[in-house]
């Protein structure tokens, strides 16, 4: 029983991240119908950012709380300014010329993305683990737990009910929805597209910068990050179906939870997890779990 | 066109000329120099714990040299008078980048030998290539024992032991210090280091502990970084002991994330490369840690002129005490500098040829800031050297982290006897006589 408390508990911990930059990657998807590899460049960008702000944050004895929000504010806002140009500057030149070229486009942007962050924060790790220590720890089936790990479990699905709530219960969520089933209609009714398109995009690498700035105070921030967790959410964004918030949310438990018990229970496995979850789930569902039905065009 | 033809002949004649007095009093010509090539981690995940480190002690070394301020009896200036010429590339890139590299120092830039690689699968690759090109390849620093093990070379050597001592040494150690292991757990990259570390270490346990039951037995990927998962399972296992061969940032990681859980409370940890993280975590690093540096190296290097030389410059220089690459690329650098030297007593004091110092290295031993290193595996080609092992203790007056309970081993004691494999050696019962 403790067993499978600790499985759950685990995998909980590590889909909780996974999720919010699966959701990031989702939403851009669903609604600009591109796969954005750079999403991993962000999602380091914000790790690195966070980091940079805790350092400065420890340096000037702000008190670690403030120092904690601080850390999450400044990374996410200037992605989300970065997204915001990088939209309006590039991406929006491409619109409506094979999805290949976009997928070009963003690889380029991820290893310029990948260079930037080498060449301002250089190759060494860096740490900031500070609000590491924010949440105390607790125990739990028989086990200590960091609190700042259990923390980010309510805190991602806070984000997650916030997007789904967005999307779901608000005007403009309406609209954004309207424009992912159908542009063109969307278009000619009076939705001023190409704004939905930039703030879908800013709002979608702001949620990968969050992730990684989330993460930086539990692991030495170094290059790398960032090709490490676009191969895991692109699986979670695949096996939950792409453009869904509810698939990257069970994508990513699947995946968190899977990870959990191959390392407790049979760990050569663990690497090879993640991929055979995927080709399950797509030998039955092609589309992923929580593809959205489309209506015909005719 | 006369005085065109006049002024072409004139401009001709001057160029001629001053072409003529730059080749007589120009650079120093390849007889007064010794160009050496220097490969390293100057980027990369192994940049800040080895490479660059690593990078520093060689400039720092060389300088020193070259100024013939070395301590006796490295007080010549350069190797045997020649002033040495340092060339310093990145090996990060991965293998096939290190193989053209390498081609290219010894073919374009026309270096005398190269001193180099840090990890083991670059090393792998470019033995066969030194090899090929007849030319002195000196690897400094690489842990995998399958290099002299599985093949033959005649102009490759590594000046330093491989990864067996570390584990040999660490069982050696816990034993002798009275380390209860009725259980332990294992945590190590999935990588050549990683694998063939822990295949020596649960090879070495089931000598000295032949009872002790493993348990929870990991292997995450090269770089993961979060070991929440792999630490729960490592907490629950609840082993008496919990040995990594993890190292650089994701040691680090694994260290910062395990101590607020408790690990090193549950179980000793005993980690067999772990001296370089010490300076970046400080007190984030928990006492009793049993830990090796991968020789006698940094805080558990001897006490001699030549270590007093290496330690107190390095760290003037740099701010910071020396940890094992730094160690390693210098007692690289001494051994060549030995053999050059020994080379050039027997052929009248001219620059040695390729084949002269292959001879010379052959064989050869040489004291190190580390202490003696002895090339007497791999039919010479193969170094090894004392080790020494410890334990963590945080002062805080100092602000750094000390070590304490430190354990000489003799280089025979951690390594095979010549032409035995190091893993069959260990299955033997690691037999010696020179151990304490």
């Amino acid at each position: 029983m403790n067993l499978l408390l600790t499985v759950i508990l685990d995998g909980l911990i590590q889909a909780s991240w996974l999720f919010v930059v699966a959701l990031g990657l989702t939403l851009v998807f669903g609604v600009l119908k591109i796969l954005n590899i750079a999403h991993g460049g962000f999602y380091a960008l914000g790790a690195y950012l966070a980091a940079t702000a805790v350092t400065l944050a420890a340096a000037h004895a702000v008190p670690p709380a403030v120092g904690f929000a601080l850390m999450l504010v400044s990374g996410a806002a200037i992605a989300a300014a970065i997204g915001l140009m990088m939209e309006r500057g590039l991406i929006k030149l491409f619109y409506g010329r094979d999805e290949v070229v976009l997928l070009l486009v963003t690889y380029a942007v991820f290893l310029i993305l990948e260079d930037v962050t080498k060449l301002i924060w250089g190759v060494n790790p860096i740490y900031a683990n500070q609000p590491y220590e924010l949440f105390g720890n607790a125990e739990f089936a028989g086990l200590f737990y960091v609190g700042y790990d259990l923390m980010l479990i309510p805190l991602s699905a806070a984000i997650g009910f916030a997007v789904w709530f967005g999307l779901n219960r608000t005007t403009t969520g309406k609209i954004v929805t309207a424009v992912i089933h159908n542009a063109e209609m969307s278009a000619s009714m009076g939705v001023k597209i190409n704004r939905v398109y930039a703030l879908a995009f800013a709002f979608g690498v702001m949620l990968a910068a969050l992730a990684g700035g989330l993460t930086a105070p539990k692991i030495s921030v170094q290059p790398g990050l960032s090709s490490e967790i676009i191969i895991l959410s692109f699986a979670i964004v695949v096996i939950g179906g792409l453009g869904s918030v509810e698939g990257a949310a069970v994508g990513a438990i699947l995946v968190g939870v899977a990870r959990a018990a191959s390392v407790h229970l049979l760990p050569q496995a663990e690497l090879f997890m993640i991929y055979l979850i995927m080709a399950a789930v797509l030998m039955f569902r092609p589309e992923g779990l929580f593809r959205r039905e489309t209506a015909r065009r005719i | 066109m006369n005085r065109f033809k006049r002024f072409t002949q004139t401009f001709g004649m001057l160029a001629a000329g001053t072409g003529a007095m730059l080749a007589w009093a120009g650079p120093a010509s390849a007889q007064d120099t010794f160009k050496v090539g220097i490969v390293t981690f100057l980027s990369g995940p192994a940049a800040e714990s080895f490479g660059v480190p690593a990078g520093k002690a060689a400039e720092f070394v060389i300088g020193e040299l070259n100024k013939g301020a070395g301590p006796a009896p490295y007080n010549k200036v350069g190797f045997g008078g020649l002033k040495i010429e340092p060339v310093i590339i990145d090996e990060n890139g991965g293998a096939t980048k290190q193989v053209q590299e390498l081609r290219n120092l010894y073919q374009r830039d026309n270096v005398d030998a190269v001193i180099g690689y840090i990890g083991s699968g670059d090393c792998l690759a470019v033995a066969p290539i030194a090899e090929e090109l007849k030319k002195p390849l000196f690897l400094f620093d690489c842990g995998t024992p399958r290099i002299f093990e599985e093949a033959k070379y005649n102009y490759v050597f590594r000046t330093s032991a491989h990864a067996t001592q570390d584990n040999v040494g660490l069982i050696r150690y816990m034993k002798l210090k009275n380390i209860k292991m009725d259980t332990f757990s294992a945590i190590n990259q999935d990588y050549a280091w990683g694998q063939d570390s822990r295949a020596d270490f649960v090879a070495a346990a089931s000598q000295l502990y032949p009872n002790a039951k493993l348990g929870s037995d990991l292997l995450p990927k090269f770089g993961a970084g979060q070991y929440g998962t792999e630490i729960s399972a490592l907490v629950a296992a609840g082993s008496d002991v919990v040995y990594s061969s993890l190292w650089g940032g994701d040691l680090q990681a694994f260290i910062l994330q395990s101590v607020p859980r408790g690990l090193a409370k549950r179980s000793q940890l005993v980690l067999s490369a772990a001296d370089h993280v010490l300076p970046p975590l400080g007190d984030k690093m928990p006492d009793g840690v049993i830990i090796g540096a991968r020789g006698a190296y940094g805080l558990m290097s001897p006490k001699t002129p030549l270590n007093e030389w290496f330690f107190t410059g390095y760290e003037k220089a740099y701010g910071v005490y020396p940890v094992q690459a730094a160690y390693r690329v210098t007692q690289s650098i001494l051994g060549v500098k030995n053999a050059v030297e020994k080379a050039m007593a027997k052929n009248g004091g001219k620059k040695p040829t390729t084949d002269e110092l292959v001879a010379a290295m052959t064989g050869s031993e040489w004291q190190s800031p580390g202490g003696l290193i002895q090339m007497k595996n791999g039919d010479g080609h193969q170094a090894i050297q004392p080790i020494a092992f410890s334990r963590t203790k945080y002062n805080a007056e100092k602000k750094r982290v000390d070590l304490v309970d430190i354990v000489n081993f003799e280089a025979e004691c951690v390594n095979p006897p010549p032409g035995v494999k190091a893993i069959d050696w260990i299955k033997g019962g690691m037999k010696n006589d020179k151990c304490k």
